[in-house]
This record gives C-alpha cells, sequence and structure tokens, in this order.
C-alpha cells in the first residue's frame, strides 16, 4: 500500500505508534518490493502468522545495498539484509554487521553444496546472453562462438552492477589467463556498457544490440507475463556463471526471533513458490509445486559456475583491470 | 556619477547571509562530511586521471558545441515571425527538464543503432550508425544544453535597441556588417556565461556518459565517484574525486565569470526585432532551414517518448497516482524553497552591486557552487551527516526539496538578478524619495518586475525536482515512492512498456508543472 | 529634393494617421502632441513603416515600396545613435562605408566631419564618454558625410539646456544650407521651430496637415494647436 511521502513524513515526526507489533525490517534490493515483485505477496503471507508488522525497504540494487549499509553502519535500523549475491558476500561479512545463521533448512534446491554460515540462498539464477530469436539466427552457443561471431552485445559495467560483476568473473572462470585478450576480442562488439541492467536490458528491447547480458530465465518472463515467445538464451558449452542472491541477519538486530523466523519462513514453500513469477529466478529450496509451465522450459546449462566467495576480491581487482586495459584500446 | 555608499538594510543583510551560508554548507559540507568518514587515504589512480581527462573533454566539447550552434538558431528566432514560433520557443524549454533516462532513450529512439536514422540509412543501402562513444555524449548534451543556451542568447537579442537595427538599414549595413556591430558585442558579454553554464552541466553528467559512452573509455569523474561508494565503498576516494571535480569547475567559472556581464533568462523572449537587412530570401532559407532542424532535432525525441509511452497509459498500475502526487509534492515544496533562496540571495548581491562592492561577484558565485558538486557526494554526504541526529526517512521531503532548491540556485539567480537590478536602477531612488520601505515596497515597486523572472525560476525548480532520482533513493522511506522510482523499479522488474508509460506521465506533469509557473509569472505583464 | 506624401494612410495597431502634403526644400518643423504620431511620419518616411495606402515621392521617384536603405534619407533618433563600442571616428566614418575600411582620403573627411561639428580632437573617445550633446553631433558629423538630400530629426536635442539647444539647431541650420537639404524636425518646442523652421508641419488628431509658415501658424495657432501650446 502506497502512502504519500507527507503522510509518512507527519507519522514518523509524530513517532506514531502501530507498535504494539513489533516491526522487522528488511532491506533489499528495489525490484523486489515493487508491487510486480514478491514483496507484496510475501509480506501479506508472512504478516499473517508473525504478528508483526513486515517492512521492506528498497535501497537501490544489490550493490546500493551493501553501500547502503556500510554508510549506516552498526545504527542500522535493517534487521535482515535480502539480496546481495555470493560476489558481495565476503565484502559484506568483512563489515562485522552479520550475524551467523541458525543452519541450513531442509529442501536446498541449489546445484551446488551450500557451504556458508552467514547468509542463507534464497533464489539463484545463471548469467546468459540474451537474444531474440526472430532477430538472431545463429546464435552462439559457446564463449568460443560468441567471441569469433559477429552478434552485437550490451554489457554492464562490473563495477556498478552485479550482472556486469558476473560476467566479468564469468569470463575470468572460463578463459583463466587469457580472459584480457578475449576481452579484446569481444571489445568491438559491444555496443554499450550500462550503468546497470535496467538501462541495458532497455536498450536490447529497442533493438540497440543482438544480445544483452541478463539471466536464463529472462525469456521465462516474456513467454508467461507477455506470452512473446521470441526471446531465448544462448547457452555456452563453457558453462554459465551463477548467481545466487543470499539474506542474513543482522548482528545488532533488536528483533532476534522474529529475524529467525523470518529466515525460516524464507527456506519454506510459501516464499519459495512466489518466487518464480514475481522475481524470475530459480528458487533455492523446495516449492509447493513444479515450476510454472513456461519456466521449466528455459534451457538449464549443464555447468554451472561460481568462484568461492573468499577467492572473488583478488581475482575481481586481476580482472578488473584486465577488463579495463582491453576495453580502453 | 559617484554613489554615496548605502547602508544595506539589515533584512537584506541577513537573509542574504542565511542563503549564503546554506548554500556555501550544503555544497561543501557533504564533501568535507565524506572525508571525515573515509577510514583510508586512498589516491587516484591512472584510471582515474584517465577520467578526469575525458570528463574535461566533453565538457568543453558539449559546451562549445552547444554554444556555437544555439547561435543561428537564436538568431533566426530573433528576426523572423512566424506561424509557431512562440510553440518553438516552449519547446526550447523542454529537454533540459527532461528526466535523463527518459531523455536518452528518446535519443536512442532516433539516433540508436535501431533508431529511425538507421532505419532510414539502411534503406538507401547505407550502414546503421552507431552514436556510441564521445559522438553520443556530445549529442545527448547538445539535446539538452542547445535549448538552453539559444534562450539566453535570445534574450540578448531582444536588447538590442531598435534604433541600432533601424540605423543599420539605413546605413545599408550588410549583413555581415550588422552581425559585427550589432550581433556580435552583445553575443560576446552572453556566450562566456553560457559556456560557463554548459560545461558545469556537463562536468557532473552522469547517466548520459554511461549509456551512450559505449565503454570504459568513456568514464566521468561522476561516474568513478559512484563506483567508489557503491561497489569499492571507498569514501576517501570519492571525496577525492569530488573535489577534484569541484576544484575543475570553481577554475573555469572563476575564468569565465571575470567575462561575464550579466545575462538575462527567461525575458522578453516574445519579441521578434524588426529588421530589413534579412529579407533577402538566402537568408529567409538559411533561417527556414535553422529552426525547422531545430525543431525536428528537438521535437522528433520527444514525440518518440509519448510514442512509447502512450500504448501502455491504461494498463498503468494505481501506484502510479501516489506516486505522482509524492512527486508534486516534492516538486512544489522544491519551488516554494526555490524563490525563497533565490531572492534573498539575489537581493544580497544586488545591495552589494549597488554599493559597487566587488563582493557582489563573490556571493554570485557561491550561488553557482551547487553545480559544481557531484549529486552523489552530496546525497552520501548528507545522509552521513543527518543520520546521526534525525531520522533520514522523517526529512526526506524537505531534504529532496532542499537539494533541488539549491541545484537550481544558478539558474535562478541568473533569471531574477537582472531583474532586481533594473529594478533599482529604475525605480530605486523613486521609492527612496518616497520613503517606500519593506513589504509594501517589495508589493508595489519589485514584484512587478521580477514575477516574469521568479516565475520562471520557480518553474525550473519544480521541474527539476520532478526528476531527481538521486536524493530521494537514499531518503525515501519505504513504501513512498516518486515518479522517477517508480520507473526505474518498473524497468528493473522487466516492465519495459509500463516504464515508458510512467515516464510519459512524468515528462507531461514536468513540463506542465513548468507552463504553469513560467506562464503565472507572465500573465497580466505586457512585454 | 521635395518629398511628396500622396494621401498616405499609415496605420498600426488602433492608430491611424493620414497625410496629404508636399515638403519642400528648407527646414520644416513638425509639432503637435505627444502620442499624436510625428515619429511615426517620420518612421514611414523613412522606410521603417509601411503605408496601409498611398505613395511617397521622392522628388519624381516612388519609392513607397523601397527599403530604408534605398531611400535618399538620413534619420536621426532621439538617443541610441552610436554604437558603444565604437570610438566616435569609427560611429561617424560608418556613414562613409558600414565595413570601417577607409582609404586615406575617406579618413580625412571623417575628420573634416568631426571638426565640423566641433569634436576636433575627440576622434578616439568612445561614447560613453561624451555628453549627450556631444553624441548628438556625431550623429549630425555622420549625417554630414552621407550627405542626402533628405535629413530627419526626432526630437534629437529634447534633452540639452536651451544654449546648447541653440547651438545644435544653429548647426543643423548651418547643415541644411550647405548641403540644400530638405530638413525635417520634430520637435515639441515651439521656439525650436521659430528658430530654424521656415514652415511648420502639425501632426494631431490624426492628422498631418500640409506645412505652413511658423511664425504665422504660431502667432494665430488653430483650436487643437492653441490648446497645445496654451494659448
Amino acid at each position: 500500500m502506497k502512502r504519500s511521502l507527507l503522510a509518512a513524513a507527519l507519522v514518523t515526526i509524530g513517532g506514531a505508534t502501530w507498535a504494539e507489533t513489533p516491526t522487522l525490517t528488511v532491506y533489499t534490493y528495489d525490484s523486489f518490493v515493487s508491487d510486480w515483485g514478491p514483496g507484496p505477496s510475501i509480506e501479506a503471507t508472512f504478516e499473517e502468522s508473525c504478528e508483526c508488522n513486515l517492512e521492506f525497504v528498497g535501497a537501490g540494487d544489490g550493490a546500493a545495498l551493501l553501500a547502503r549499509l556500510k554508510l549506516e553502519g552498526a545504527r542500522t535500523n535493517a534487521d535482515v539484509v535480502l539480496g546481495l549475491d555470493t560476489s558481495l558476500t565476503e565484502s559484506a561479512k568483512a563489515t562485522g554487521l552479520f550475524a551467523p545463521h541458525n543452519g541450513i533448512p531442509d529442501g536446498l534446491t541449489l546445484p551446488i553444496e551450500w557451504a556458508d554460515d552467514t547468509f542463507l540462498p534464497f533464489d539463484w539464477g545463471y548469467f546468459a546472453f540474451v537474444y531474440d530469436k526472430t532477430k538472431l539466427s545463429n546464435a552462439p552457443d559457446s564463449f568460443a562462438e560468441l567471441l569469433e561471431g559477429d552478434a552485437t552485445i550490451i554489457i554492464q559495467d562490473p563495477r556498478s552492477s552485479t550482472p556486469g560483476l558476473g560476467l566479468l568473473l564469468w569470463m575470468k572462470e572460463v578463459y583463466g589467463e587469457a580472459a584480457g585478450e578475449a576481452w579484446e576480442t569481444l571489445s568491438p562488439r559491444i555496443v554499450t556498457v550500462t550503468k546497470g541492467w535496467s538501462e541495458a536490458y532497455g536498450m536490447f528491447l529497442e533493438g540497440e544490440a543482438d544480445m544483452v547480458l541478463s539471466y536464463t530465465t529472462s525469456p521465462a518472463y516474456h513467454r508467461i507475463a507477455e506470452e512473446d515467445d521470441t526471446k531465448a538464451a544462448a547457452i555456452f558449452g563453457e558453462g554459465h556463471y551463477m548467481q545466487i542472491e543470499v539474506a542474513a541477519k543482522l548482528a545488532g538486530t533488536d528483533q532476534d526471533a522474529l529475524a529467525d523466523a523470518f529466515l525460516a519462513f524464507m527456506a519454506s514453500a510459501a516464499f519459495q513458490s512466489v518466487i518464480p513469477t514475481t522475481n524470475w529466478m530459480y528458487p533455492a529450496f523446495e516449492t509447493a509445486g513444479d515450476l510454472p509451465e513456461g519456466f521449466s522450459e528455459t534451457t538449464v546449462p549443464e555447468i554451472a559456475l561460481l568462484i568461492p566467495p573468499e577467492d572473488v576480491e583478488p581475482i575481481r581487482t586481476e580482472a578488473l583491470a584486465e577488463w579495463l586495459t582491453a576495453l580502453s584500446k | 556619477m559617484a554613489n554615496r555608499a548605502k547602508q544595506i538594510d539589515r533584512f537584506t543583510q541577513v537573509s542574504g547571509l542565511a542563503a549564503l551560508l546554506f548554500v556555501a554548507l550544503l555544497a561543501l559540507g557533504p564533501l568535507v562530511a565524506l572525508g571525515f568518514k573515509a577510514d583510508t587515504a586512498t589516491g587516484l589512480t591512472g584510471a582515474d586521471w584517465a577520467a578526469v581527462r575525458f570528463t574535461i573533454l566533453q565538457a568543453a566539447l558539449s559546451a562549445i558545441l552547444s554554444v556555437v550552434l544555439a547561435i543561428p538558431v537564436a538568431r533566426a528566432l530573433a528576426r523572423r515571425k512566424f506561424f509557431g514560433r512562440g510553440a518553438l520557443v516552449t519547446l526550447l524549454g523542454a529537454p533540459f527538464i527532461l528526466p535523463v533516462i527518459v531523455a536518452v532513450l528518446g535519443l536512442l529512439a532516433i539516433w540508436g543503432r535501431s533508431g529511425l536514422v538507421s532505419k532510414l540509412m539502411m534503406s538507401v543501402g547505407a550502414d546503421r550508425i552507431s552514436i556510441y562513444g564521445l559522438a553520443g555524449v556530445l549529442l545527448a548534451h547538445v539535446f539538452f544544453n542547445l535549448p538552453l543556451v539559444t534562450r539566453l542568447i535570445l534574450q540578448g537579442w531582444g536588447r538590442i535597441p531598435t534604433e541600432h537595427f533601424r540605423l543599420a538599414a539605413q546605413l545599408g549595413m550588410r549583413p555581415t556588417d550588422v552581425f559585427k556591430q550589432l550581433e556580435w558585442p552583445m553575443l560576446r558579454s552572453i556566450l562566456p556565461g553560457a559556456f560557463l553554464l554548459v560545461f558545469l552541466l556537463c562536468v557532473t553528467s552522469f547517466a548520459v556518459a554511461l549509456a551512450l559512452g559505449g565503454g570504459p573509455k568513456a568514464t566521468t569523474i561522476e561516474l568513478a565517484i559512484y563506483q567508489a561508494l557503491r561497489f569499492d565503498f571507498d569514501l576517501g576516494k570519492a571525496a577525492l574525486l569530488g573535489l577534484v571535480q569541484f576544484t575543475i569547475c570553481a577554475l573555469v567559472a572563476f575564468l569565465s565569470l571575470r567575462s561575464v556581464v550579466q545575462s538575462n533568462f527567461g525575458d522578453g523572449l516574445a519579441t521578434v526585432v524588426e529588421r530589413w537587412d534579412v529579407s533577402a530570401p538566402l537568408l529567409k532559407w538559411q533561417d527556414g532551414i535553422v529552426l525547422t532542424s531545430v525543431a525536428v532535432f528537438l521535437g522528433a525525441p520527444l514525440l518518440a517518448i509519448v510514442a512509447r509511452g502512450f500504448p501502455s497509459l491504461p494498463n498503468l498500475p494505481p501506484s502510479v497516482l501516489s506516486a505522482a502526487v509524492n512527486s508534486l509534492t516534492v516538486a512544489l515544496f522544491s519551488a516554494l524553497l526555490s524563490v525563497l533562496l533565490a531572492l534573498t540571495l539575489a537581493g544580497l548581491v544586488d545591495a552589494l552591486r549597488s554599493n559597487q562592492n566587488s563582493l557582489a561577484k563573490v556571493v554570485e558565485g557561491v550561488g553557482l557552487l551547487t553545480l559544481a558538486v557531484s549529486p552523489f557526494v552530496l546525497g552520501t554526504g548528507l545522509f552521513i551527516i543527518v543520520r546521526p541526529v534525525a531520522d533520514p526517512f522523517a526529512l526526506a521531503l524537505p531534504i529532496t526539496a532542499l537539494v533541488n532548491a539549491a541545484i537550481s540556485l544558478p539558474f535562478s539567480l541568473r533569471a531574477i538578478l537582472p531583474a532586481l537590478t533594473q529594478n533599482r536602477k529604475s525605480y530605486g531612488r523613486l521609492g527612496d524619495s518616497l520613503g517606500m520601505a519593506g513589504w509594501s515596497r517589495f508589493r508595489i515597486s519589485v514584484w512587478p518586475n521580477i514575477r516574469r523572472p521568479l516565475g520562471f525560476s520557480t518553474g525550473l525548480a519544480a521541474a527539476l525536482s520532478m526528476g531527481d532520482l538521486g536524493i530521494i533513493t537514499l531518503f525515501a522511506p519505504p513504501d513512498v515512492e516518486t515518479l522517477p522510482l517508480l520507473m526505474y523499479r518498473l524497468m528493473g522488474a522487466y516492465r519495459m512498456d509500463d516504464a515508458a508509460s510512467v515516464a510519459l506521465i512524468l515528462v507531461v506533469l514536468t513540463l506542465f508543472l513548468f507552463w504553469v509557473f513560467d506562464r503565472g509569472g507572465r500573465l497580466g505583464h505586457k512585454s | 529634393m521635395d518629398i511628396n506624401l500622396e494621401n498616405i494612410l499609415i496605420r498600426q495597431d488602433d492608430f491611424s494617421l493620414r497625410a496629404n502634403l508636399i515638403l519642400q526644400k528648407g527646414t520644416t518643423a513638425i509639432i503637435g502632441p505627444s502620442g499624436g504620431g510625428k515619429s511615426t511620419l517620420l518612421l514611414a518616411i523613412a522606410g521603417f513603416i509601411s503605408l496601409e495606402s498611398g505613395k511617397i515621392l521622392f522628388g519624381e521617384r516612388n519609392l513607397t515600396n523601397a527599403a530604408p536603405a534605398e531611400r535618399p534619407v538620413t534619420l536621426l533618433f532621439q538617443e541610441n545613435n552610436l554604437f558603444p563600442h565604437l570610438t566616435v571616428f569609427q560611429n561617424t566614418a560608418l556613414g562613409v562605408r558600414t565595413n570601417l575600411k577607409l582609404s586615406k582620403a575617406e579618413a580625412e573627411f571623417v575628420e573634416d566631419a568631426l571638426i565640423k561639428v566641433g569634436l576636433g580632437g575627440k576622434s578616439k573617445r568612445l561614447p560613453s564618454e561624451l555628453s549627450g550633446g556631444q553624441r548628438q553631433r556625431v550623429a549630425l558629423a555622420r549625417a554630414l558625410l552621407r550627405d542626402r538630400p533628405v535629413l530627419m530629426l526626432d526630437e534629437p536635442f529634447a534633452a540639452l539646456g536651451p544654449a546648447l539647444r541653440h547651438e545644435m539647431l544653429d548647426l543643423v541650420a548651418q547643415i541644411q544650407q550647405a548641403q540644400n537639404a530638405t530638413v525635417l524636425l520634430v520637435t515639441h518646442n515651439p521656439d525650436d521651430a521659430m528658430r530654424v523652421a521656415e514652415n511648420t508641419v502639425v501632426v494631431s488628431d490624426g492628422v498631418a496637415t500640409p506645412p505652413v509658415p511658423t511664425e504665422a501658424l504660431l502667432e494665430n495657432p488653430p483650436v487643437t494647436l492653441a490648446s497645445y501650446l496654451g494659448k
């Protein structure tokens, strides 16, 4: 329910108390809390059973989320942070703001093992290049083909976007030492590098390039919500980098029990079933039924790639330098 | 004629100084806060210096292009009366107040790789065009700023005395002579200020460089600051970069302001100057081509935005309404605050000018400060300052309004100051001799002469804050959205068509708001 | 040269002015109440305002639709006759060549003209450094150089004190003599008319009357003129 700014200001100033019920504050990224995101229905379901007031706070995108937390420091109002991904978890842990979870709940459906003691996954996906089937006839089916071919692409800046960072790490995983060269080969085909996913995807839809870096699940959105079957994800033989989105409890929370309850709820079927058609990612735990129709048709990569969170930082620095050099030529 | 130095009255002194202090603090405070909160001392890397170089390059080129291209447009507008002239002049106000991402998408619809121009070129067998890179950045910057400079220069033309044109006609001056003796002296006084304005605007430009720059080669300082704040959370570096940016702006400002004579803003646009040297068919054609080109250049992307957003209008979610209300609330507060800030500061500057006090230029320079500061630094720094003392959510409204009022201050000053000075010169002594003072003096003597530029600058402040996306993201309470925020959320949720519709609503409301204030200032005023 | 205004009608918004008269060589004053159309008449003759109907003939030539530069006229305004960024010399030189590229001989003409109007040593000054009267002299120097058959002045000395005004009027009379020109002088001061104008035209109530001898007119003014004169 959207309120007016004025009302919000007055209420907060007046210290209005709907506060017989405790409030659980969850910081997350913007698209999670939008009307079409998972936020509203999750809020409704959780509030039914918790006797509390669940408040989502949208703080930009994944990277912005972490930056906001660092900005607020230990005095943050957040009780739970939901929406970071594995490339950010080490940096998040280093802040010392997070508390370990109470063990991984049952029903994990990640294609890999989960070893993190602080963060719990809630959804995941594969990065992939998405294209329009009606406009691009020979989509590459491997990174090698992408590099050799002439399809134009739009990507995001790894310094300001998690998909951008994902691509950077992906290339590094696939090409290792030769990543710099690979970027150089790819460079002429990069139409532009945008600040975030929205701009890139928007421009792709307008036809500015043949392919855009997005997720394997993007075509599912078009199929299910728009009944548009024209988009597809190019599946590469070398494998796809994963994005696993996570959540964790803040160490300084004053709603410890509620936070735990929320995390448990997050792994439950009630929460997970909402994810596919609102967040357009794969659920990390079992859902009530099968994945929706248009969803399970998405081709799934055979190989899943992921750099262990502890190793991300140094690799990122090196990969970033290579990227900058290659693209500045 | 020497004027006896007058004691500036109390009220002007106090209110002006308060406004001055406020602006200075707002501009520099966040930078300092950022610096203090930084825990590491980082230097600037090679990539950062590359960003500095690119920033200066694109800002300078954008400014030069905008200014040079605006001259023929302004001249054509000044000397031709034609059907639709008023509409074209209004159209000139539009690009500047568009939210950047909306305008960029509109531009791409025309100039992108699959835009109109590309399609045309491919249909005749040529290659599609790709503007990504420096060219794209310049294109977008010219799109935003050419209209602004045109309006500035147009005012200048209106101030050349009619007698001079008649003289020129009688003496049989050729167009080159007319340019040399009438137009160039006027241009010489206006162009440095216009150049400065565009330069400052382009230095802190962010979204344009990002979307159209094509890659890391086109990194600006603003982007580097953004990255330092987001991913690296390197406050020290952000502060340092912010300082570098600020220094560059201050330097250019200092150099340009020395050669600037006051220029007007928002006045005398309707007057078409009577000229007799320009009826040659060749010149008519020239002007016709110039004006048509400009109309198409500015209008096509706007039409593209409308076309894109119109179809999905019926499907919009109800939250659009509350988002619109929020946006309008902020805009109105911002407008109110900008009026107060501008009037008090302009009052001080004018009072100083009347005493020939060179401090006047300093104060005026301070009023320009807010343009030189990175919006990210501003937002983040403010957040740091506010958070320990108050709940940022509660202050979302006042802070967003305040910051936007401050950001539009340079324009407001440019609009109001000349009118205030003119008013003092024409009626100051009269008012003094009649013993008029205080509110009645303002109401009777000053107000009628400044309501037009005041209307313009209020409209501008309101319009700029409608498109704000920076401050509000840090301060907005949950459940509260403004239109730009809603648009971004829609885009992030794959709902591009809906986002385009919200963009359309945003544009329409923004233009409407601007028009209301601008018009309101002009009602009942014979030009 | 004679100026023949043949049944002309000038219309501007809700104001109209008719005239059917001939202006002959010599100095003719144009007087009448403010807003009556005196300046309008001059502007029409100079070509800055077009006629609704009628003809304007200069000598034998019908120049009703001619551009201002094509008419053999020099017009001095009340103010703003000079370009503020040009020196006195340059402002005057505009009367010879509008691109200011003068030959040596032409430059000397300019200096001569300046001496004739009494501004001998002031060629390098800027208009802002001159008094109002001096500025008008520069304009007169330029008029001298242009040497057109018709010289029109629109209340050019209104802001000057009596002595200075008389001096300037005498200068105008000298110019008229030397160049055998047709001079039209708009003034709100009947004494000016008496001083230099053989004939006077009265402009009021939307009509410009044919010229009549000044002395007779001012001694026995018609009713409307009388109320204007305060007689």
